[in-house]
């Protein structure tokens, strides 16, 4: 039996991605460390996402709690509102859509850096000049995005949240403590904990995506711009997966 | 075949001559194309030896090998009395630090400045703190190739044969014994091709070093060539000096120079 292109190509491509993820797992414990460059990575990281999370985490909250008013009103549940804005924030919306927006910020600059290093020979210069690679370039990058993400995670339902309180008084009058206290009475420790561990998934796929695509960049420039394209296009498809996963996890474990 | 050239390594600049490179019966092949079959090359100390050969014929994959970037699927490759397949991690990062790679496209970091691309190799290698100061290291080799005032430039702001200077310096960072140069004056317009190739010479004989330069260009390969080696189907084909394959009556060889 012979499998049609497409498929073959994505299967050959899953495993691609495997094999590289595996490669990671048996190097990231051993030594060297490069703890200077993984610092480096992480603030790089965190620092170019944090402008762009935070504008578009602002306006979402806004928007959403805006879009949601006249039906609360509607039902005469519009004291709801905090409580039903954080959790959808916290649980869903909050780190599916950053997890997009770092996708698309950091999973295609990873993409195209590592691959217009590939193209110009930079990462065989590396490895002549007495440097893994793989640890060096992959290693610090995935580990920068897994870490990193949670953490922005953490900042944009932040101000999501504040974007909802805003949203709220632009028609009537609530205190911010008064806000935050509503929201953060519907939230458990339960519903919050899923929520968190799975941003930490999204950002190792996004780094582990990224670094493939731009390490296996080939047909020069042409070939660095496809590797970013694909970085975000491949990386975004598994958040969604890896979201639907997450939420028939914690189904079967009772946290929904 | 016509009558071939002598296979006798024209006297190296050194003598009595010993061997810093010797490759035996390499093969190498990707899938189907066979690029590397019994090849044989030797380097002697303080030569400077130009592999030629058409696009393809597996010139670079060489030096690759040489360097342990790629592995041969047969034979030896003895760098400095050490079997460079055998090695691994660090013995071949150790060997490493005494063979330097011009690259093609001179593999410049683009997101460092001239400075820490010339920093990046002794650190990796270790070497930073020993000696000499990495600093005066750094200053050292910029004036060598006559860039100082580029320390703190992005490689974005250099001209190509800046760069080429640039990454000549980085090689020469660690004193390396050997340098294998991959197509250094490609791209570069005939004057600094020239200048180029005469940096060559003068940081060979500066840092006493031993070349393998692959190379199209007939007048840098004239300028700083003491041996050529013609590539050719995989294996050895020529071996002479300038003159001598010049004068050959080959007609493969002679493609080559007319």
């Amino acid at each position: 039996m012979t499998l049609n292109k497409p498929w073959a190509d994505f299967l050959d491509e899953l495993g691609g991605i495997a094999r590289f993820a595996t490669r990671f797992f048996a190097q990231v414990f051993r030594p060297r460390y490069e703890g200077a460059e993984l610092l480096r990575q992480c603030f790089l990281i965190g620092n170019l996402s944090l402008p762009l999370v935070g504008l578009t985490s602002f306006i979402m909250g806004l928007v959403l709690t805006m879009q949601l008013r006249p039906s609360m009103v509607e039902y005469g549940v519009e004291s709801q509102i905090p409580a039903m804005v954080a959790i959808a924030v916290v649980r869903e919306i909050g780190p599916v859509i950053i997890a997009l927006i770092f996708a698309g910020k950091i999973g295609s600059s990873i993409g195209a850096e590592l691959g217009s290093m590939k193209v110009t020979e930079q990462i065989d210069a590396m490895e002549v000049s007495g440097t893994n690679p793989f640890k060096y370039l992959v290693v610090t990058r995935v580990l920068a995005t897994t870490l990193m993400l949670p953490v922005l995670v953490l900042i944009g339902d932040s101000i999501m949240l504040f974007g909802s309180f805003i949203g709220v008084n632009i028609y009537t009058v609530t205190s911010f403590p008064l806000y935050i206290s509503q929201a953060m009475d519907s939230l458990t420790f339960q519903e919050f904990l899923p929520a968190i561990l799975k941003t930490f998934f999204f950002g190792f796929a996004v780094g582990i995506i990224g670094c493939y695509k731009g390490f296996h960049t080939s047909r020069g420039t042409e070939g660095v711009g496809r590797a970013a394209n694909s970085a975000v296009v491949v990386s975004s498809v598994w958040i969604f997966i890896l979201d639907l996963l997450a939420v028939q996890i914690t189904d079967l474990l009772g946290y929904n | 075949m016509d009558t071939l050239p002598a296979i006798t390594p024209a006297p190296a600049a050194n003598s009595p001559q010993s061997l810093v490179l010797e490759a035996s019966h390499v093969y190498k092949s990707f899938g189907s194309n066979h690029v590397l079959m019994d090849f044989n090359f030797q380097l002697y100390k303080g030569e400077n030896v130009v592999i030629l050969g058409k696009s393809g014929s597996g010139k670079s994959v060489f030096i690759k090998c040489v360097i342990g970037l790629l592995q041969p699927d047969k034979g030896s490759i003895v760098v400095l009395e050490q079997d460079i397949t055998s090695l691994r991690n660090e013995a071949l990062d150790h060997l490493r630090a005494k063979v330097g790679f011009l690259f093609q496209s001179n593999a410049l970091y683009d997101s460092m400045t001239v400075r820490e691309n010339l920093e990046f190799p002794m650190r990796r290698h270790w070497l930073a703190g020993q000696q000499r100061n990495s600093e005066s290291l750094v200053q050292e080799v910029l004036e060598n190739v006559g860039l100082a005032h580029t320390i703190n430039m992005m490689p974005a702001e250099l001209s190509g044969g800046m760069r080429k200077r640039i990454a000549l310096a980085r090689t020469l960072i660690l004193n390396p014994e050997i340098i294998l140069y991959d197509e250094p004056t490609t791209g570069l317009d005939p004057i600094t091709a020239r200048e180029i190739g005469n940096l060559m010479l003068e940081m060979g004989r500066k840092y006493n070093t031993s070349a393998v330069i692959i190379s199209h260009d007939m007048n840098c390969i004239k300028l700083v060539a003491d041996r050529i080696v013609l590539l050719y189907d995989g294996k050895a084909y020529a071996n002479g000096t300038y003159e001598e394959l010049r004068r050959s009556q080959d007609n493969i060889v002679k493609q080559f120079f007319e």
